[in-house]
């Protein structure tokens, strides 16, 4: 499945929760527990993933087929759903495929008025990090070969 | 609670458009007091017939609005003089909240008077507005800024206080009522050592003055700032007291119009207090409508007002403290309108939306009290803090909400 497919999938899903804020927040909550656990010894400053209200660590490897593989959790069950979701779209991708997208499943869920406009600067920032492990595991990619 | 009073709370709540609104679907739940009330009818009119009516420079223009305006900024400088019983008009200083009287009491007096190894005690329940100033001070001065421990409970002990209570202490800035806790301080014995010991005694009053009868003269305090918007006035506009001899002896906090009596490029000579810590022009319209929210204040009584909060607190804690999971903090004896808690295994931030879902406004986080969470070792709390527009049915629903959620985070 396509990145843009993954995101048309949850736009999907959103849009039979009608808008309602309590059952959307429900939904995240438990997509966030689906969420793999993250190591414990990867849960550590070196991973926190800064301009986020909440704590969220993140952590990206390449798979044997040399697409990212990214590991996250939360403090808070509301952002670790929101990540997930990133997780969910972008995880197992090629770094080129993750660097030459623009998200837009947020904006089509109108997740700003459910997330309010500080936690949407953190959804931000969490994307911004997960291009930032894509380029550097791409750059790796590059000079292993 | 009696008939009566219920009737008057309802009075009230008709008072406050903003109450009557459905938010997410449900009806809106307001229990977000101590970061803003809400504004009544009564404010709001006074701001709209101000810039329709009134609306001119004050103190310079010789034109009928201008003299109009003056009149009703002066008229409030009166009504917050007698809010607070101070001795005189003159030692009302307009200020843009809280934060900026603190500051303003650091910059133009402390940094004036302050010298290197003086000595400043604050508690450790301070709001960053009335921790960080001192900080800019002492690294200005060499001043040392000494912290007052928090009992477990969110009390501090007065021996605690004596022990940092030095012929060093040329300050003491002490909040009133905590905003993350709600617990009153005991200000008036606080300032009454502090003065036996010769230093100058400053309270932060953002939270007591729309919960407290302030009476500076009787607590004999030096200083003391509070803001217009948590006592149902507007944002942007506070007031800072001070004693007249105090206010005199400080240089002016900030240069421009209004403060001045003769500019020359050779010397520039200060207008008397309080306009010589009132540079610019002021937030006319606000300080206003300001007189507006003083006087319904006034209109309710702290009586009504005491006794409605401490219904709203005493059913709070019977509703809410037996939640699977509930943690209060902040438990001391004398406390306000404020329940700050926690819920073991959920998240501050995760309950903050979900009530939100359900049209009920609280605050979470660290409340800008980071020290205090550091002292309690959590990173927030929720908090519900409540005003004399609420009610003890909002209560109620406030709690069934909470433990339908607690109940699904434990499924």
């Amino acid at each position: 499945m396509s990145i843009a497919e993954k995101e048309q999938e949850i736009v999907e899903e959103f849009s039979m929760l009608d808008g309602d804020m309590e059952m959307t927040i429900n939904y995240i909550m438990e997509l966030g527990e689906q969420l793999p656990d993250m190591p414990v010894d990867k849960k550590n400053d070196d991973h926190i993933v800064k301009g986020c209200q909440s704590k969220v660590w993140m952590a990206a490897s390449a798979n044997e087929a040399g697409q990212v593989i990214f590991q996250a959790d939360s403090n808070t069950a509301v952002t670790k759903g929101l990540v997930s979701l990133l997780v969910r779209v972008l995880s197992k991708e090629a770094p080129e495929a993750i660097l030459n997208t623009e998200i837009t499943f947020p904006q089509q869920i109108g997740m700003n008025r459910f997330i309010g406009t500080q936690r949407s600067n953190g959804f931000g920032a969490m994307i911004k990090q997960m291009k930032l492990y894509a380029l550097a595991l791409s750059s790796k990619t590059q000079t292993d070969a | 609670m009696n008939v009566a009073t219920s009737i008057s709370v309802e009075q009230i709540r008709k008072e406050f458009p903003v109450l009557h609104q459905q938010v997410n679907g449900k009806p809106l739940i307001y229990f977000d007091n101590a970061a803003t009330s809400q504004t009544p009818e009564c404010v709001t009119n006074a701001l709209v017939h101000y810039y329709q009516n009134d609306n001119a420079n004050i103190h310079r223009g010789i034109h009928t609005l201008a003299e109009r305006a003056t009149t009703a900024f002066e008229d409030t400088r009166k009504a917050a003089q007698r809010f607070i019983n101070a001795g005189e008009a003159e030692e009302i200083i307009f200020t843009k909240g809280t934060t900026e009287g603190i500051n303003l009491v650091a910059q133009a007096y402390a940094r004036k008077f302050l010298k290197a190894e003086d000595e400043i005690i604050i508690s450790g329940m301070e709001h960053h507005s009335n921790i960080v100033p001192w900080q800019l001070v002492c690294e200005q001065t060499g001043a040392l800024l000494k912290v007052v421990p928090v009992q477990p409970n969110g009390e501090i002990l007065l021996e605690d206080f004596d022990q940092l209570l030095t012929d060093k202490t040329r300050l003491v800035s002490v909040v009133y009522i905590s905003n993350s806790l709600g617990t009153v301080n005991p200000v008036a014995e606080i300032i009454s050592r502090a003065h036996a010991a010769g230093a100058v005694a400053m309270v932060d009053g953002a939270q007591a003055a729309p919960h407290h009868q302030i009476d500076v003269q009787e607590l004999d305090c030096d200083f003391l700032a509070f803001s217009g918007h948590k006592m149902y006035g507007p944002t942007g506009v506070g007031v800072l007291y001070g004693k007249r001899a105090l206010l005199e002896s400080m240089d002016p906090y900030q240069g421009g119009g209004e403060m001045i009596r003769d500019v020359s490029f050779e010397k520039t000579t200060y207008n008397d207090i309080p306009y010589k810590f009132e540079a610019g022009t002021p937030n006319i319209a606000d300080v206003v409508a300001f007189k507006a929210a003083i006087e319904f204040i006034e209109g309710i009584g702290f009586e009504f007002l005491h006794q409605q909060e401490m219904a709203l607190l005493q059913r709070g804690k019977e509703r809410l403290y037996g939640i699977d999971g509930f943690r209060p903090i902040g438990t001391a004896a004398n406390k306000t309108s404020v329940i700050s808690f926690l819920i073991d295994g959920v998240h501050p931030f995760d309950l903050g939306m979900l009530l939100d879902a359900r049209g009920i406004a609280v605050r979470t986080g660290h409340h800008c009290t980071q020290p205090l969470m550091d002292h309690f070792q959590i990173d927030g709390t929720v908090r519900a803090s409540f005003a004399v527009y609420n009610t003890v049915e909002e209560i109620d629903t406030f709690a069934e909400a909470l433990s339908e959620i607690v109940k699904k985070f434990r499924s």
